[in-house]
């Protein structure tokens, strides 16, 4: 059977609890009352925990490792390190280069070199204290253009990830028809996800020799292969089942405890529990990719763009993770959400002894946004034009040619997003002499009285694609079955997506009410034992989830209506289904699901996949490599205390187009969280290093917002249908998250005339008095209206 | 050392509790209760904000042996008879749950807010809950889901009830 016509036979958006309204979390109860269980909350009676031994050195030769000492404290059943990993002794989301367990060099501080089992968590972490690791320090690389230099020795393939060349029209033929043009430098500093919830999960040995691995994450298949390679056990000894996930953003997509707990499991025969401290956590994870970025833009006088040239670097750490990608990505709307003809963009990413860095919300393209937005503010002040009218000059639209030569399809409303933030009445003016101190810049603790306070305003544009690109293989599997309890209908989803904030899981009960009219839809624990859904990631999960889940729903509904049929003696085809009742093609109830089923079920399995895609080729970087594209701008306003150099963003204004927006509330509550991670990264959030080491892993320094810190966010959802996905919806996680950073990083420069050419800003890049009078920039012209 | 202490109601004597143990790990470890979550462990997240008679406290800061006597309510005794309390209602409404680490402690420090100040301005309770740290909401609905609360409150006072 295929899928047809799903739309016309399902009244969207018409049943209760349906797609299109804000339909409650199934998860939401056990959240607020405090009886969900996430990975940190699991439990099984005797089970031992499990701690782990990092390397304090962001560089060294392991030369010996004594664990003797440690073995014998009462209380500890193990310690492991790398000569105890069964299989494969390394692992990575594509490229196996990173050791279970650190043998012959540790790469980056925080690399795991042993861990423990003991029957308290203090009893192991005291026994992790007595582990000789016999260490011989070398000087590690942190700077990614020494590491791109090829002038050190001991990086992977030389320092070099992978390098992304894009070419489009002729760079350098354009230049000369270029009457203006503005070269900038922008660098980016090192994002945390800073998830609440820590790595954590629980490990239960089986008694078949595999293991059950109860865990949060954002992709549990890709974490089962690893996992199993690394034990040397067949996949179907090794069970994962999602477990509570306390936001992941990125940063849950690498293994964390997996292997480790599952080791310590199968050597001691007891389930074990690890669960990351906070300061653990910031060396467990990946972070976003501090980045480089070298722009050139060259434009004619009426503002008109003639070409792009980008330069990107991302540091991507010790290990690949997904640097090859992320670049990849960085690189492909480097551009911007611009048409232009001619464009020459290369990417690196490196190898370094910082820690490794991978996923985060936005995949690169948060990078290359603030980059070649604050570039296009560059290139407005150059030529006295509003940064909004040279944006919406230039803006793409359906049909045009992206770098890569994919024409831009589905909607591209750009003009429309930018109008509504071009006609949207600015905040009013703050009187900080008289007003309440907590709006002020600093709050209560670090202000004047307000006399140093300027406002300013800035805009900024994304664009990115939604889905794995590149001629990834990509598909998500879903289970639907129809039962009757009490005699009701009753619906059941079997989906391995990991639901990790986003509500993936109202997603799926809201598909099921609208297509079969099944009122009461039970979520079934995402887990291993069905086929794989695919990342929570690249904002992909709702679409893949939402086609496997309309999939399965039709199959269902085929195989009752032809059921019925039979019974009734009538085509099927003029039969319908409103979750309780058959209906036949006058409408009329004929036939109760519930006396057609007696004690039997349906169900069905159906995978999903998008259309294909491509790769873009080495050489000249083209190719049809994305599914879908989405897009977002920001407004930001600011006032800058420029004695004490801080900032109180004052309103964040954003539009963003969603295709079809399947659960307001919840698409409201994507976009929020997204621009408020931006403006972390914009003015407070910065993982800082001194020769490789983390100097600020914990909440006390390493600062994300409050809610005193997040303005006011007025937006604007669009929802223009895309044509090739589920009910039209698009991807919404990550767009926000890309204009959002640039939008204030504008706003500052406006406010001060300051270049500021690094994110996030610091005090003492806004304090006028003492930076860079030398780097006041030309103001840019007022819009005309 | 021996620590007696009230739990939601219930009275508890637990042995064998070591000196620098965290009232956090008291609750999750000793009693079970696993609804106070545990992010930072050095109080500047509030995921593990509880009240120790009457007060807000994040319970990661508290060691275990000063709830000697003490009457301390968790998430988990918001509500009278496993319900769902009014704030923790409103939380729902209003879109205020994403991937929920933050609201148990979101939860209580809201309740926590209500009840010293039933009508609250903005700034009062950006102020009162900037202890509370969230990273998936942007706190829009958060803010939303307090005024919510408040409302509905105003509307039948008696519901909202006070600081345990």
């Amino acid at each position: 059977m295929t899928v047809t016509d799903t739309a016309t036979r399902s009244s969207a958006s018409a049943a209760a609890d349906g797609v299109g309204v804000s339909a409650p979390r199934p998860d939401g109860v056990p959240k607020v009352d405090g009886s969900f269980v996430y990975s940190s909350d699991e439990y099984h009676d005797g089970s031992l925990w499990g701690v782990t031994l990092r390397s304090p050195h962001p560089r060294a030769r392991i030369l010996a490792i004594d664990t003797s000492q440690a073995a014998g404290v009462d209380g500890v059943r193990c310690v492991l390190t790398h000569e105890d990993v069964p299989g494969s002794k390394l692992f990575g989301m594509n490229t196996y280069d990173q050791p279970v367990l650190a043998f012959d060099e540790v790469r980056y501080q925080g690399e795991p070199v042993a861990v423990v089992a003991a029957t308290h968590p203090e009893i192991a972490r005291r026994a992790c204290e007595l582990i000789v690791v016999d260490y011989e320090e070398l000087v590690p690389v942190t700077n990614p253009e020494i590491a791109l230099s090829g002038q050190v020795e001991g990086l992977p393939q030389g320092g070099l990830v992978r390098h992304v060349r894009i070419r489009h029209g002729d760079v350098d033929e354009a230049r000369a028809t270029a009457e203006v043009t503005v070269k900038g430098r922008y660098e980016m500093g090192t994002q945390d996800p800073a998830f609440l919830g820590p790595e954590s999960g629980l490990a239960v040995p089986l008694g078949d020799g595999g293991v059950e691995l109860y865990v949060s994450t954002q992709d549990l298949h890709r974490d089962q292969r690893q996992v199993a390679d690394c034990l040397d056990l067949p996949l179907d000894r090794v069970r994962l089942v999602l477990s509570g996930v306390g936001g992941a953003f990125g940063g849950k997509e690498d293994l964390n405890v997996h292997i480790h707990a599952c080791m310590l499991a199968l050597s001691t025969g007891r389930p074990v529990r690890m669960v990351y401290g906070r300061e653990e956590s910031f060396f467990g994870h990946v972070h976003r990719h501090p980045a480089i970025a070298d722009v050139e833009l060259g434009a004619t006088r009426s503002g008109r763009l003639v070409f792009t040239r980008v330069r990107l670097v991302l540091d991507g750490g010790a290990y690949t993770s997904t640097s090859q990608v992320v670049i990849a990505n960085g690189c492909y709307f480097a551009a911007g959400a611009y048409d232009v003809d001619n464009v020459e963009i290369d990417g690196y990413a490196t190898y370094t002894n910082n820690p490794p860095c991978g996923a985060m919300r936005g995949f690169g393209a948060v990078q290359s946004c603030y980059a070649i937005e604050s570039a296009m503010d560059r290139l407005a002040a150059a030529l006295g034009m509003h940064p909004l009218e040279l944006r919406m000059r230039n803006a793409i639209s359906e049909g045009d040619l992206l770098p890569t030569g994919q024409p831009v399809d589905g909607p591209a409303p750009v003009q429309e997003i930018l109008s509504y933030l071009r006609d949207l009445p600015l905040p009013a003016d703050s009187d900080h002499t008289t007003g309440d101190m907590r709006a002020r810049p600093g709050g209560v603790g670090n202000v004047t009285r307000g006399e140093g306070i300027r406002r300013g305003v800035g805009y900024a544009l994304g664009m990115k694609a939604i889905g794995f690109s590149g001629g990834k293989d990509d598909t998500c599997t879903a289970r639907v079955t129809v039962w009757i309890r009490d005699g009701e209908p009753v619906a059941e989803v079997h989906c391995a997506a990991p639901e990790i904030g986003q509500g993936v899981v109202t997603l799926q009960a809201q598909i099921v009410r609208t297509e079969l009219g099944v009122r009461t839809v039970e979520l079934r624990d995402s887990d291993t034992d069905i086929a794989e859904s695919g990342a929570s990631s690249a904002s992909r999960q709702s679409w893949m989830t939402a086609g496997a889940v309309v999939g399965a729903c039709a199959l269902v509904r085929d195989e009752i209506l032809e059921r019925a049929a039979a019974v009734l003696g009538s085509p099927a085809a003029g039969l319908s289904l409103d979750g309780t009742e058959i209906h036949d093609c006058d409408g009329r109830p004929v036939l109760s699901v519930a006396e057609l089923l007696g004690p039997e079920s349906v169900s069905h399995a159906y995978t999903y996949s998008h259309r294909v895609t491509e790769p873009v080729d080495p050489e000249r970087g083209q190719g049809d490599a994305h599914i879908a594209f989405a897009y977002a701008a920001h407004r930001a306003t600011v006032d800058v205390d420029v004695d004490l150099g801080l900032v109180r963003v004052v309103e964040m204004a954003t539009a963003q187009d969603v295709g079809t927006a399947m659960n307001p509330l919840a698409v409201e509550g994507q976009i929020e969280g997204g621009t408020v991670q931006g403006l972390g990264l914009a003015v407070m959030e910065e993982l800082q290093f001194s020769d490789g080491r983390i100097v600020n892993p914990s909440f006390t320094d390493y600062l994300i917002p409050t809610m005193l810190d997040v303005p006011p966010m007025p937006m604007k959802i669009f929802e223009f249908p895309h044509p090739d996905s589920p009910y039209g919806l698009n991807g919404v996680g990550e767009p926000p998250n890309l204009s959002s950073t640039p939008a204030i990083l504008n706003a500052l420069r406006d406010a001060t005339g300051l270049e500021l050419p690094r994110a996030p800003v610091r005090p003492s890049d806004l304090v006028i008095e003492l930076g860079g009078r030398a780097n006041r920039r030309a103001s840019a012209r007022p819009l005309q209206a | 050392m021996k620590v007696n202490v009230t739990v939601n109601g219930v009275d508890h004597s637990v042995d064998h509790v070591w000196a620098l143990e965290s009232l956090l790990d008291f609750l999750r470890e000793r009693i079970g209760l696993r609804g106070t979550k545990n992010a930072c462990e050095q109080g500047e997240c509030g995921s593990c904000s509880v009240y120790v008679d009457g007060v807000l406290v994040c319970s990661c800061l508290v060691a275990a042996g000063q709830v000697e006597g003490c009457s301390v309510v968790t998430v988990e005794g918001l509500a009278p008879d496993r319900g769902v309390h009014p704030v923790q209602q409103a939380f729902l409404d209003a879109g205020a749950v994403q991937c929920g680490f933050c609201t148990p402690g979101m939860v209580v420090a809201a309740h926590c807010l209500l009840a010293d100040d039933p009508v609250p301005d903005d700034l009062t309770v950006r102020e009162q809950l900037s202890g509370n740290l969230c990273r998936c909401t942007g706190y829009q609905k958060i803010l939303d889901a307090v005024y919510l609360a408040a409302e509905r409150a105003g509307a039948a006072p008696s519901r909202q009830g006070s600081r345990p």
